[in-house]
């Protein structure tokens, strides 16, 4: 005889799993800081924000607020990339107190999210990635601080190259 | 474990972390050379613990980029603590390594 | 004799004036080394403010942006999977319990420099892709795919091996090893294909320049840093991946990856950087 386990039961069932891994520390979840606001999937994998095209619309999904911009954050990107495929990017927001979270968004990419950062007590606010991009784009670092949300911005060009393939 | 290639280097009180992980990450967006697109693949979850707590968690979407790298530094780690790092996929692949501080 | 007066002309084009003295219409045998002396003096001419051992870093010799990237990259090279994968199979024995150590002088470690070198026995240039597919072939192995993969793999870690050493490439003075240089030499000026370029359209004549978002690399060292992790690929790409990629790009017909003249061609480029440091393996837009 087979039993159809009703939405509820699953979603329960998932929510035990969700606090068992956290509790073993086999997943990620940041100490001492409020949870994203909604839509993080079993992982902690905040679906909603990664699927949104519009910048505000990322971060409202992700954080629940807007930035506000900040010279206190040094954003290293490329002034033209010399691949869309692999942009360095290097966000150092040591400058800032209690960071607890960074982000890169580029707002000309399909999909404006491309990584999201927590940063625990006793990690440094500072990181180092390669992201692609689609075309000519502002980048954005967005830098969660204080529970505050501070951002910066920097264009890098993308061409054609004319010596793929 | 063979994904996951990890240098993490002692200096002073701190840990600096560089990581390079193979995984294709594709975006979905991108087409092969039979005019089909490629099925997204990336990487949605790393995760690096020294100590049995999280030192770093990324969250990554189709946008970054392949075979990604990822460079932070954290404090409280010695050389010869074990720091471990695993990530799972938007189709539930996952792996997982424990490197030793230098 | 008109082929190497044009040749000769081409090089002097864009050389500082007078700086060099180059026999233009002299006797009908070719001399490499002059050649060379040549070929590298123009480019130090062009770029006097690039140290010569850094023209092996093609675009990141030639722009600073470019440079910067490539140093963040360089943190961390996409091509350590490959490199590590080379280590393992180089040293993994074919079925008859041979090596490729059993094929090469100083068991293939840190040779990498002198290849390509023309084998006055065979009468041919051999190239070190071609060495490996040969000790293969002469140990019951098929041979590997000469563009990318395992062969990428293993020439990655044969040319870290050498890492820092420098090109020894030697054109004897035997009618087949000049025949050989001057087959590479024609097919690197030669125009060809529905863009009419040549290598040197792009490589001597326009190196540093901007192709769309690219910068061109200079042809003295282009071969040095090989085999190459491409971000456009997003995988390794040998010597050989390259020359029909290229070929196929200005809309010329590629020739065969392991075809003589491109041999011959990876022998005049070679003899033309001899005396520049390995730089391989190497990562490229």
């Amino acid at each position: 005889m087979s039993v159809q386990r009703d939405a509820t039961e699953v979603d329960a069932e998932r929510r035990l799993i969700l606090k068992c891994l956290l509790a073993a520390g086999l997943i990620g979840g940041v100490v001492g800081s409020a949870p994203p606001a909604r839509a993080a999937d079993a992982t902690g994998w905040p679906t909603d924000a990664f699927k949104q095209k519009s910048q505000d619309d990322a971060l409202k999904a992700l954080y629940g607020k807007m930035p506000e911009e900040s010279d206190k954050i040094s954003l290293d990107t490329p002034e033209i990339a010399e691949n869309g495929a692999v942009v360095p990017v290097s966000v150092d927001a040591t400058a800032l107190p209690n960071v607890t979270s960074i982000s890169v968004l580029v707002p000309e990419n399909p999909f404006t999210l491309a990584a999201s950062y927590q940063i625990p007590e006793g990690t440094a606010a500072s990181i180092s990635c390669r992201i692609k991009m689609a075309k000519t784009s502002k980048v954005f670092a967005v830098v969660e601080a204080d529970g505050k949300l501070y951002s910066a911005a920097k264009e890098t060009k993308v061409t054609l190259g004319g010596c793929g393939g | 474990m063979a994904s996951i290639r990890v240098r993490a280097i002692a200096s002073d009180d701190s840990v600096e972390v560089q990581s390079l992980i193979q995984h294709p990450m594709d975006s979905g967006f991108v087409k092969d050379s039979t005019g089909n697109l490629i099925p997204a693949h990336y990487i949605e979850v790393v995760t690096f613990e020294h100590g049995g707590k999280p030192v770093m968690t990324a969250l990554w979407g189709p946008a970054v980029a392949k075979d990604p790298y990822l460079k932070f530094s954290f404090k409280g780690g010695k050389k010869g603590d074990p720091l471990k790092i695993s990530w799972v996929d938007n189709l539930g692949k996952s792996d997982s390594t424990e490197a030793t501080i230098m | 004799m008109l082929r190497r007066a044009m040749a000769a002309l081409l090089v002097l084009c864009g050389a500082l004036g007078g700086a060099l003295a180059l026999p233009v219409f002299a006797a009908d045998k070719v001399d490499p080394a002059a050649e060379q002396k040549a070929f590298q003096a123009y480019f130090r001419a062009q770029f006097p403010n690039v140290p010569q051992d850094d023209f092996v870093n093609g675009p990141y010799s030639m722009d600073k942006g470019m440079r910067k990237q490539w140093e963040e990259i360089m943190q961390f090279p996409p091509y350590d999977f490959a490199l590590d994968e080379g280590k393992k199979l180089f040293a993994t024995p074919f079925k008859n319990g041979k090596t490729y150590a059993d094929c090469f002088p100083n068991k293939g470690i840190g040779i990498r420099q002198d290849y390509p070198y023309f084998d006055t026995k065979a009468g041919e240039v051999v190239t070190l892709s071609m060495a490996v597919n040969r000790c293969r072939e002469a140990n019951g192995e098929q041979p590997l795919n000469w563009e990318t993969g395992p062969l990428a793999s293993i020439m990655a870690y044969m040319s870290e091996t050498s890492r820092g050493k420098r090109f020894d490439i030697k054109v004897p003075d035997d009618p087949r090893a000049l025949a050989a240089y001057e087959d590479g030499e024609q097919y690197f000026y030669s125009r060809k294909g529905q863009l009419n370029f040549s290598c040197a359209s792009c490589h001597v004549q326009s190196a540093g320049k901007r192709l769309r978002g690219d910068v061109l690399a200079p042809a003295v060292g282009i071969l040095a840093a090989f085999p190459i992790y491409r971000s456009d690929w997003g995988s390794m790409g040998t010597i050989e991946r390259r020359f029909t990629s290229c070929d196929a790009q200005t809309r010329a017909v590629p020739l065969k990856p392991d075809d003589k003249t491109y041999r011959n061609l990876e022998y005049f480029l070679s003899y033309m950087s001899d005396g520049l440091p390995i730089a391989g393996p190497g990562t490229r837009p």
